[in-house]
């Protein structure tokens, strides 16, 4: 499967330890900075009930769901337990001039 | 055209869950007031230290009160020792299963799971069951036919309601739950909002359950006394009424099938005794908007949000001189309800699929 770099925007736009939504072409996703300054994206929605996980709160290397406080490591994606029982599909991500790019396969 | 009151079906299979699910009840967007993204994130931040603070001066007060309680057993003097420590027990435990369920009260994950197992135990939910219908009960608050978290459901029946003051209804259906699954029994209903792979876990607690609780009949026989009851099991009874006495003014009196929680659920100040037992849950429509923002700052949230809530309920009595009456009024007619008034600060209600008619001011 084929993947296209797609620019998010300024890699400063995002505080550290933090989430920013990011919607393209019809799909959305999270964009997250860690708190040692590294970059990375996941499917936006949990899986759990289709709810925004750049509204919840990013603690190291874990999203947690704004809803029902459900939690994902957004770095490898791995459900952390209930109530999210299924992984979020996670993305490669770069940071080249300054600003921060998704591979959108 | 007049229509008579809506009857309503709270079964989780039943009619009312087909119809939310048809016309977008579940699941639904709903209001939230808009808070900048800085001040959320430093509202949600989570910490030990209160929760460890506040754990501490539970236990730590269940310890003692129960060591006085059998100090005195066999006099008067047991009695006031016992009142306290079934309060600590019985009621103080709804609150941390309830904070610690979501994972809020303390930032140590495992704080929050072993203080959840302690807590769903004294308060008999079973931890898996219970984590999973207080998602639902998040997801579609006071939804008929999906919430099974409903406490007072239309016509209200106040004998139960009395009779919950001291567990009785709850303790009993909660006993009839761990039997159930600890015959490997999930019911139909408990089926619809406990994933597959979750069960065995539902199963194996109840087992558990079930051997302390005969370990502890098997000792109260053995020293033919009431004393280890007194200590494990009874006080979900004699200790309940303060978590039935806050909790029913959550959501009771309240609008139904509405996807604002201005709607259907209730702020009301609280002495500070009863919000360290009620664990700032007295900030109910602000814990529903926001379930992220742990206990210890739902104060300074609701400081934030006031001017887009409902007036606070300014006392637990003024609280009830509002319910009461509703509950009264619902035993005729089950379309009435409470709808308070909002300030000129606030945006109005989101009031799609509501029976405008019989709203009270």
């Amino acid at each position: 499967m084929s993947s296209n770099w797609v620019e998010v925007c300024a890699a400063d736009e995002i505080d550290e330890e933090d989430v920013i939504r990011f919607d393209h072409e019809g799909r959305t996703f999270a964009v997250y900075r860690s708190p040692e300054d590294e970059y990375f994206a996941t499917d936006g929605l949990c899986t759990h009930e289709q709810i925004h996980l750049a509204d919840g709160l990013v603690m190291d290397d874990i999203i947690e769901c704004p809803k029902h406080n459900g939690r994902f490591n957004y770095k490898t994606g791995q459900a952390k337990g209930a109530p999210v029982c299924v992984n979020l599909r996670t993305y490669p991500v770069k940071v080249e001039a300054g600003s921060v790019f998704i591979a959108i396969s | 055209m007049t229509t008579g009151p809506t009857k309503r079906d709270y079964s989780l299979l039943g009619r009312d869950a087909q119809a939310a699910v048809a016309n977008g009840l579940a699941a639904a967007e709903w209001y939230h007031t808009e808070i900048p993204r800085k001040q959320m994130k430093e509202l949600m931040k989570r910490e030990d230290g209160p929760a460890i603070r506040d754990t501490a001066v539970w236990l730590g007060s269940m310890l003692i009160l129960g060591a006085l309680g059998i100090y005195f057993w066999g006099t008067w003097f047991a009695v006031p020792f016992f009142l306290a420590y079934g309060v600590l027990y019985g009621s103080a435990s709804d609150s941390r299963w309830h904070e610690c369920g979501h994972g809020t009260a303390f930032k140590t994950m495992w704080m929050n799971d072993a203080v959840y197992q302690i807590a769903c135990f004294m308060i008999m939910r079973n931890p898996v069951t219970w984590r999973w219908s207080h998602t639902r009960h998040h997801t579609d608050t006071v939804i008929v036919g999906r919430d099974p978290e409903i406490a007072v459901m239309r016509p209200p029946d106040l004998i139960r309601l009395v009779l919950n003051f001291f567990g009785l209804i709850d303790v009993w259906y909660a006993m009839i739950d761990m039997l159930r699954n600890a015959f490997g029994v999930i019911s139909a209903a408990e089926k619809t909002f406990i994933p597959e792979m979750e069960r065995p876990k539902a199963i194996l607690v109840a087992r558990i359950w079930l051997a302390i609780y005969l370990a502890t009949i098997g000792l109260s026989i053995f020293l033919a006394s009431l004393l280890p009851l007194m200590l494990i099991g009874l006080p979900r009874l004699y200790g309940a009424w303060h978590h039935v006495l806050t909790g029913l003014l959550q959501h009771g009196g309240l609008a139904d099938n509405v996807i604002d929680h201005r709607l259907n659920s209730r702020t009301v100040y609280m002495n500070p005794v009863s919000r360290f037992i009620y664990w700032n849950m007295n900030y109910h429509v602000e814990h529903h908007m926001f379930p992220m923002v742990p206990y210890h700052a739902l104060p300074k949230l609701h400081a934030m949000i006031k001017h887009d809530l409902p007036a606070a309920n300014p006392s637990i009595l003024s609280g009830y001189r509002e319910m009461i009456p509703a509950f009264l009024r619902q035993l005729r007619n089950e379309d009435y309800f409470l709808k308070r008034e909002l300030p000129p600060t606030a945006k109005p209600y989101r009031e799609e699929f509501h029976s405008e008619p019989v709203a009270a001011e």
